[in-house]
């Protein structure tokens, strides 16, 4: 069963198109970067698996249902979208991905699944600290551990790496590799060069989908979605992308 | 000291403070956090309309108070996220169009409306066991409201985004919360005056944020500073003869401002 079924789908922002013709399948435990110039459109088609944004034409289907309905997806946002001096602890915070619905009190289960994934992300020792306190590093880490914290079935993450300290930043590509035996993963980066050697796939985005499949056949189609392509391949993918990917 | 206790409406004044209190602490709360301060600015000047529909109408203003309010709360809301204007403009819109719809009703209004200014300026010692009575009910209600949707409150207030992926109804939610401040407007509007109400929505939270990041404790600091800042306001306007609701905003103010330099100077000792 495909996690993700993307058909026909458009997106109009006031009188342009950001998306056009849209169709992608995720396949179940697929570990799928996206990636694609800035403005290409990466984060707008997230918003629309997540339900965030209602396409003008086409469909969509996450987890087999419509988006917005299924419930066991993870998602990490950009750092935009909260207040980081907002009087929360670390551990409140994770707390609140195991949202449930009305009336319903975050429960035993639910505190000791947030131990465990602060504990998974290497900030237990944080728990007790207002968000306000910590580095953007600890941060980011906090919101992971909110969007693990669901025990999702597809895990969405807006450019992870974006702020993430560089000892963490292996530990974390390391510990998605482990999550992707249990997850579907999507991931949008700019960090190809790295990226390439732990996903299964690439799929590339400027306003059309370029390219999806294994890591070796997209890179040729990377030069299309960016427009000025042999630079960025030359720099943005060191060797081992084509050595390291047989399947 | 103790001695104008005595009197019948310096109980109910007192009792009235106590009320506000917990409706500012609690919502006030909300209010701050979210960051809805002009929203609310906005829909406690449009509950003025409100007020004028009751001396039209020739029924207590505080009652005609409360579905006005939580209507404008709503067009607010409404209006900011369906229609293509910013919210600051909603807000602008309806501010004063319920203050000219007030002015109006009251305009039409048969007779003198003498109690006019004590709905602008508030005037605690005015208020009748009636008006107690609606206060009580209200605080219930909010409080109610608040135990049973905190978690959703808090999480549209921190993350929308998240809270809408997570399944939170946050423009549900998000209604709610302003139709909350709505109610609390009303219980607040004799107490202060529509036109101080926001001070009492916003320097207790203000103040108690300054010293914690639990929201329980939060919400409970600015309940327990509201009700000792009220009641000192209160105390020394009958010891001066001053105007009740600017004396009890002016004192928020200055413990906010001690407060603000106490936490500064505290800071840089640690």
């Amino acid at each position: 069963m495909s996690v993700v079924n993307i058909e026909g789908l458009y997106y109009k922002f006031k009188e342009d198109y950001v998306l056009e013709e849209i169709d992608l399948t995720i396949e179940k435990n697929e570990f799928m970067a996206l990636i694609g110039p800035n403005g290409g459109g990466k984060t707008t088609l997230l918003k629309h698996i997540l339900g965030l944004l209602k396409p003008d034409k086409g469909s969509i289907e996450v987890l087999g249902l419509l988006p917005g309905k299924a419930n066991k997806i993870g998602y990490l946002p950009q750092r935009s979208s909260y207040k980081s001096n907002f009087p929360i602890s670390v551990f409140q915070v994770v707390l609140m991905g195991r949202y449930n619905h009305f009336l319903k009190n975050y429960d035993k289960i639910d505190h000791k699944m947030a131990l465990k994934t602060l504990k998974k992300v290497d900030i237990l020792d944080l728990k007790d600290k207002h968000i306000e306190k910590l580095s953007g590093g600890q941060l980011q880490r906090v919101l992971i551990a909110r969007a693990l914290v669901r025990d999702p079935e597809l895990l969405i993450l807006d450019e992870p790496t974006a702020s993430l300290d560089p000892q963490f930043q292996g530990k974390f590509y390391e510990l998605l590799s482990k999550l992707k035996k249990e997850m579907t993963i999507i991931m949008v980066s700019h960090d190809i060069g790295v990226v390439s050697s732990y996903v299964d796939s690439i799929a590339c985005l400027n306003r059309k989908i370029y390219c999806h499949g294994p890591v070796e056949e997209s890179v040729e189609e990377l030069e299309k979605a960016y427009q000025c392509p042999i630079d960025l391949i030359a720099h943005g993918l060191p060797h081992r992308v084509l050595r390291n990917h047989g399947n | 000291m103790l001695e104008f206790l005595q009197y019948q409406f310096m109980q109910n004044a007192f009792l009235a403070a106590l009320l506000v209190s917990i409706a500012c602490g609690v919502v006030g709360t909300y209010v701050v956090i979210k960051k809805i301060v002009f929203i609310s600015g906005g829909i406690s000047h449009a509950a003025f309309g409100g007020i004028g529909l009751g001396f039209f109408l020739g029924i207590n203003p505080v009652l005609t108070a409360i579905p006005f309010s939580a209507l404008s709360a709503i067009l607010i809301g409404a209006l900011a996220k369906k229609v293509d204007i910013s919210e600051d403009t909603a807000i602008g819109i309806l501010w004063s169009v319920g203050m000219a719809l007030g002015i109006l009703f009251i305009n039409l209004s048969p007779g003198y409306a003498p109690d006019l200014f004590s709905y602008l300026f508030g005037s605690i010692l005015t208020i009748s066991n009636t008006d107690l009575i609606i206060m009580l009910v209200l605080v219930l209600t909010i409080l109610l409201i608040v135990g049973l949707l905190h978690r959703e409150f808090t999480a549209i207030s921190f993350d929308e985004e998240f809270a809408e992926v997570v399944g939170v109804p946050t423009k549900l939610i998000y209604l709610i919360l302003l139709a909350l401040v709505a109610l609390s407007v009303v219980v607040l509007i004799k107490a202060v005056g529509i036109i101080l109400i926001i001070a009492l929505l916003t320097i207790p939270a203000a103040i108690s944020r300054q010293f914690t990041y639990k929201i329980p404790q939060l919400m409970l600091g600015s309940v327990v500073l509201g009700m000792v800042l009220t009641m000192a306001g209160l105390w020394l306007s009958y010891v001066f003869d001053l105007a009740s609701g600017s004396t009890i905003v002016l004192v928020l103010a200055i413990a906010f401002l001690i407060t603000f330099f106490l936490k500064k100077k505290f800071d840089i000792i640690k």
